[in-house]
């Protein structure tokens, strides 16, 4: 546990989500048969309550980082004068958190009844009340503090996505306040900065399995390094002598030795039952286009740009509670298409919808969920197809605020 | 109420009387139903023999049981073990969970003796008993011919159950085995040859609405699950989808568990199944998943091995040919018995007298256990009670008398400690620790270590009994939890409730069943691993290690397990634990 404990506190400053040092830092708490953190805190106290009220063995404790703690304070604010949780529309929001519950109080009763009902609590109210400094969110686990570390950085990562695109739609359809604006300008500096230009990943074609497994494990890393992912979602593959190389499921891409499932192209093997739920769609799109890699992130601006929809077409529209299933108008970013479907194998699931898409683009976004680029080589295209596809993304999303704010 | 009928029958077979009993409310939402609400019956009878009239045959629904809640067909039997002393417990597939619900029983209590062989009819209100001597002696798939269930659910045992064989199965609706801890023989030695269901009623359900949306939320979970709904998930290509798995990972029990992994395993798998036999999709009643799989081809109608019954009738008995393992799997389910427990003892035998199996001499003793000719008299005591006989003790696979299912925990410490802690001896389903260890669910833990799982193994072993007696299928856990539901609960009960209040509930079921082993003599002495496991290592590479697991580092997660469960240091409960999880005190 002390192993896993300060592990999962150095992956969320690694990640951006919390600093290294001071108020700010990440707790994270494990229990076997006794309670150990990874340091010291005036708020350990309290959180040790919550080990008493809960049958977990872990919890991450996070202050968020700029600009997350901004994007969350004003979310979360905003919850509490509605139902009390945030309502994220993206795709891992939708299948895994629900919801995202807040609680005005540093209290125990309050975060514990909310903990008992959902993976995750932010807490919000008065900022300094009681001398607490807000917010924060909390997450438990009941296997590892892993949990709490996915559960917290999908937080962060899904009220990012509904602040923007909140925010684009509340520009188009007039329903944007200065709040919100004044949210958004102070969040404007962190938006700025460029992605960098794509890494020089490993050649292909490869000779040798163990390259692949080389190759893979790079790419996993710079996909991580360069915020294309958040947690352990996304996934990759490649396709080698007959086999599908492809990540497991749940395996954090920046962690990928050992984590890599090979799955006979003939189907001789039932191994890859740990592979990526993704799996399906991976080896549908290689038998159809004939690529060698494929690369799936969650950049966040591609998820938001695959949400923003025009609000009279929306509001016209059959299916516009279901967008990420039924979708009927064939949309484009650029050149890139984007298409409906769920994590999975399911009737709605996006293996039946993203392969026919790879037909005509070796990018392709999926509904509020992320990016699947292919590659015929190695991972050099793919990854650069994805840092473009962000790219073109995010300059849209800037120029359409730009141009809508002018206006 | 909603959720629950709030009646159960009680029926005695010595006095062939049945009366209703009503349950109450604070029963209902303390035990839940299925296992929980079996121990809670069980609990008086706990200090009592196994074959002693009094002691009930349990079988319970949940509160979920006929609803549109995801894999809530189940329900749950309970009595004590004639192969291990302890609790004993099953959950039964099929159909007739849903029959019984539908028939207006929350449960049915059975007690006593009959003179001669004797079925339950249940046909909504009207319970009868029924003559079975004209079944008396046959075959599972023959009563289930005869009986002619049609849309009625049909548990019945075979000639196993008859002859005393101590891990006896009871088959419901002719495909599925309530297989372990040797419930058929608890029926035989009633004389109780089958109980027979159908209703017409429905689950009165709270909150329709929510209930529909809860169950989206569950059903999006399991399509985005690989290990079910994947293109190898158990939906596609059945439990077998997990051979692959073991072998890969180097902890498929091998030659009586002398080693970890088997040669041929690659050509034993569940794809070389798909190609002999084309299997079609069949499940329990109210299941989506449709794990259960049926031949299409070679003996059509038959039903494909589980993982377990793969495993252990090639690697574990020193075996390769799926033909062999279809026939034995067949001819298991038909004389209702174990299969695990069966090839288990096999392999024990095995070990002791030198002798490798044919197919053909392997489907004998299977014969000769069950209608108890030959060296089957002896051996269907099962592993642990044959080798002691026959002076090696350590030759039986075993955990507190129960046979091993076909993983290796030298290549899963949570499954090693699962295995030695479980309330019903050597159980992977208690814990499920395969979900974290192997299939990465909800997050992947080390294997090979003890850091951390004596918590893990308690939450988890409360979790499966909350699972257990709702009642739902372990498998869909792989993708949903209790959070989610938590909300189906409240859907159909009206009872505002959340994971933790379902994990409290848990937690009280759990205690009871240490109680009532407790009453039976079970102490920490029992709590523990055949001693191979910590003397020889597996079969590793030069990548994967298998060494044998260090037994300091075992009874140190050991003690922790039991300072986490509120146990002495003895492995015993504690009056004090008892009472502060509302669970009645009993003691030796």
């Amino acid at each position: 546990m002390e192993i896993l404990v300060k592990k999962y506190a150095q992956k969320l400053v690694d990640a951006g989500l919390a600093a290294p040092s001071g108020p700010g830092a990440p707790l994270v708490g494990g229990l076997d048969q006794t309670l150990v953190w990874n340091t010291t805190a005036p708020e350990i106290p309290m959180l040790e309550k919550i080990f008493q009220h809960l049958n977990i063995n872990s919890l991450v404790f996070l202050r968020p980082r700029f600009p997350y703690d901004l994007i969350i304070r004003f979310l979360a604010g905003r919850a509490l004068k509605s139902g009390g949780a945030i309502l994220p529309r993206d795709c891992e929001t939708r299948t895994f958190l629900h919801d995202l519950p807040v609680v005005d109080q540093w209290d125990i009763h309050a975060i514990v009844q909310a903990l008992k009902q959902r993976k995750i609590v932010i807490i919000q109210g008065n900022a300094r009340k009681n001398g607490f400094l807000a917010p924060a969110v909390i997450a438990p686990g009941t296997v590892s503090p892993e949990q709490g570390f996915v559960h917290i950085s999908s937080v962060c990562f899904a009220c990012f996505v509904a602040f923007f695109n909140n925010y684009l739609a509340g520009l188009k359809t007039g329903q944007h306040d200065p709040e919100m604006d004044l949210v958004f300008d102070q969040v404007l500096p962190f938006l700025q900065n460029g992605v960098p230009a794509s890494p020089d990943l490993m050649h292909g074609p490869f000779s040798r399995e163990i390259d692949v497994y080389t190759a893979m494990a790079q790419a996993g890393r710079k996909i991580v390094d360069y915020g294309l992912v958040d947690s352990y979602f996304g996934n990759l593959s490649c396709c080698w002598n007959n086999t599908l190389y492809i990540s497991q499921t749940g395996a954090s891409l920046d962690e990928l030795t050992g984590c890599i499932d090979p799955v006979p192209l003939d189907g001789s093997s039932t191994a890859g039952i740990t592979a990526s739920s993704e799996l399906t769609a991976h080896l549908e799109t290689v038998a159809r286009t004939g690529c060698r890699t494929i690369l799936h992130g969650h950049p966040r601006f591609c998820v938001i740009a695959s949400m923003d929809c025009d609000p009279a077409q929306k509001a016209a529209c059959a299916f516009s509670d279901k967008c990420h299933t039924h979708c009927p108008v064939p949309r484009h970013i650029g050149s890139v298409p984007i298409v409906p479907g769920e994590v999975g194998t399911g009737p709605f699931g996006l293996c039946n919808t993203l392969p026919r898409a790879c037909d005509t683009s070796n990018s392709v976004i999926v509904y509020g969920h992320g990016v699947f680029v292919t590659g015929k080589i190695d991972f050099t295209q793919a990854f650069s197809s994805l840092v473009a596809v962000e790219t073109l993304c995010k300059n849209r999303f800037l120029e359409q605020v730009r141009h809508l704010r002018h206006a | 109420m909603y959720g629950w009928t709030g009646k159960i029958a009680r029926i005695d077979l010595t006095r062939r009387k049945i009366a209703v009993q009503t349950l109450s409310p604070d029963t209902c939402a303390r035990y839940l139903g299925g296992r929980g609400m079996g121990g809670f019956f069980l609990q008086p009878a706990a200090t009592l023999d196994w074959d002693h009239p009094d002691v009930p045959v349990c079988l319970f629904t949940g509160p979920l049981t006929a609803t549109a809640a995801p894999t809530s067909g189940r329900c749950h039997m309970v009595s004590i073990s004639p192969l291990t002393g302890l609790m004993a417990d099953a959950s039964l597939g099929g159909k007739i969970g849903v029959q019984l619900k539908r028939a207006g029983w929350d449960g049915i209590v059975i007690t006593g003796k009959s003179d001669t062989p004797v079925g339950i009819d249940i046909s909504d209100n009207d319970i009868t008993l029924v003559t079975a001597k004209n079944l008396w002696g046959m075959t599972t798939d023959a009563v289930h011919q005869h009986l002619n269930p049609k849309k009625a659910g049909l548990a019945c045992i075979g000639p196993a159950g008859e002859n005393r064989v101590r891990f006896a199965a009871v088959i419901t609706d002719r495909y599925h085995a309530a297989g372990r801890t040797g419930l058929g023989l608890c029926l035989g030695a009633k004389r109780l040859k089958y109980i027979l269901v159908s209703g017409t009623g429905r689950t009165r359900v709270k909150d329709p609405e929510q209930l529909k949306k809860a169950r989206q939320d569950i059903c999006r979970l399991t399509a985005a699950s690989p290990a079910l709904m994947g293109r190898y998930g158990f939906s596609r290509m059945g439990t077998g989808a997990m051979y692959d798995l073991m072998d890969n990972r180097h902890m498929m029990p091998t030659d009586n568990f002398s080693a970890t992994w088997f040669g041929p395993a690659k050509e034993l798998n569940a794809a070389a199944y798909a190609r002999a036999y084309s299997p079609k999709k069949h499940g329990c009643r109210g299941c989506h998943i449709l794990c259960k799989k049926i031949s299409t081809r070679t003996s059509a109608g038959t039903a494909m091995p589980e993982f377990e019954t793969m495993s252990h009738f090639t690697a574990l008995v020193g075996l390769q040919d799926i033909d062999l393992v279809t026939a034995a799997n067949q001819r298991c389910n038909s004389l209702g018995m174990d299969t695990i427990s069966a090839a288990v003892t096999l392999a024990c035998f095995r070990e002791i007298t030198q002798k490798d199996f044919t197919p053909a001499s392997l489907l004998a003793l299977l014969d000769d256990i069950a209608l108890d000719r030959g060296e089957g008299k002896s051996l269907k005591k099962g592993a642990a009670a044959y080798a002691g006989s026959m002076g090696q003790p350590d030759a039986a696979m075993a955990v507190k008398g129960l046979e091993l299912p076909a993983y290796d925990p030298r290549g899963a410490y949570g499954m090693a400690l699962g295995f030695a802690m479980s309330t019903r001896g050597g159980c992977h389903l208690r814990a499920y620790p395969i979900s974290h260890e192997i299939l990465r669910k909800p997050v992947a833990t080390d294997r090979f270590s003890f850091s951390g799982k004596a918590r893990i193994i308690k939450i988890a072993e409360d979790s499966n009994a909350v699972v257990d007696s709702l009642i739902a299928c372990k498998f869909i856990f792989f993708a949903a939890g209790l959070e989610e539901y938590a909300r189906v609960f409240s859907a159909v009960t009206g009872q505002d409730v959340t994971a933790q209040d379902l994990l409290a509930a848990g937690e009280r079921i759990y205690y009871n069943e240490r109680i009532i082993n407790s009453c039976r003599g079970f102490d920490a002495r029992h709590d523990d691993l055949p001693a191979r496991f910590f003397t020889q290592p597996g079969t590793g590479t030069s990548q994967i290690r298998v060494p044998p697991i260090d037994r300091a580092a075992f009874l140190q997660a050991k003690a922790a397990y039991y300072a986490v469960r509120g146990l002495t240091r003895n492995g015993l409960p504690t009056r004090t634990k008892a009472e502060q999880l509302g669970v009645p005190w009993k003691s030796l």
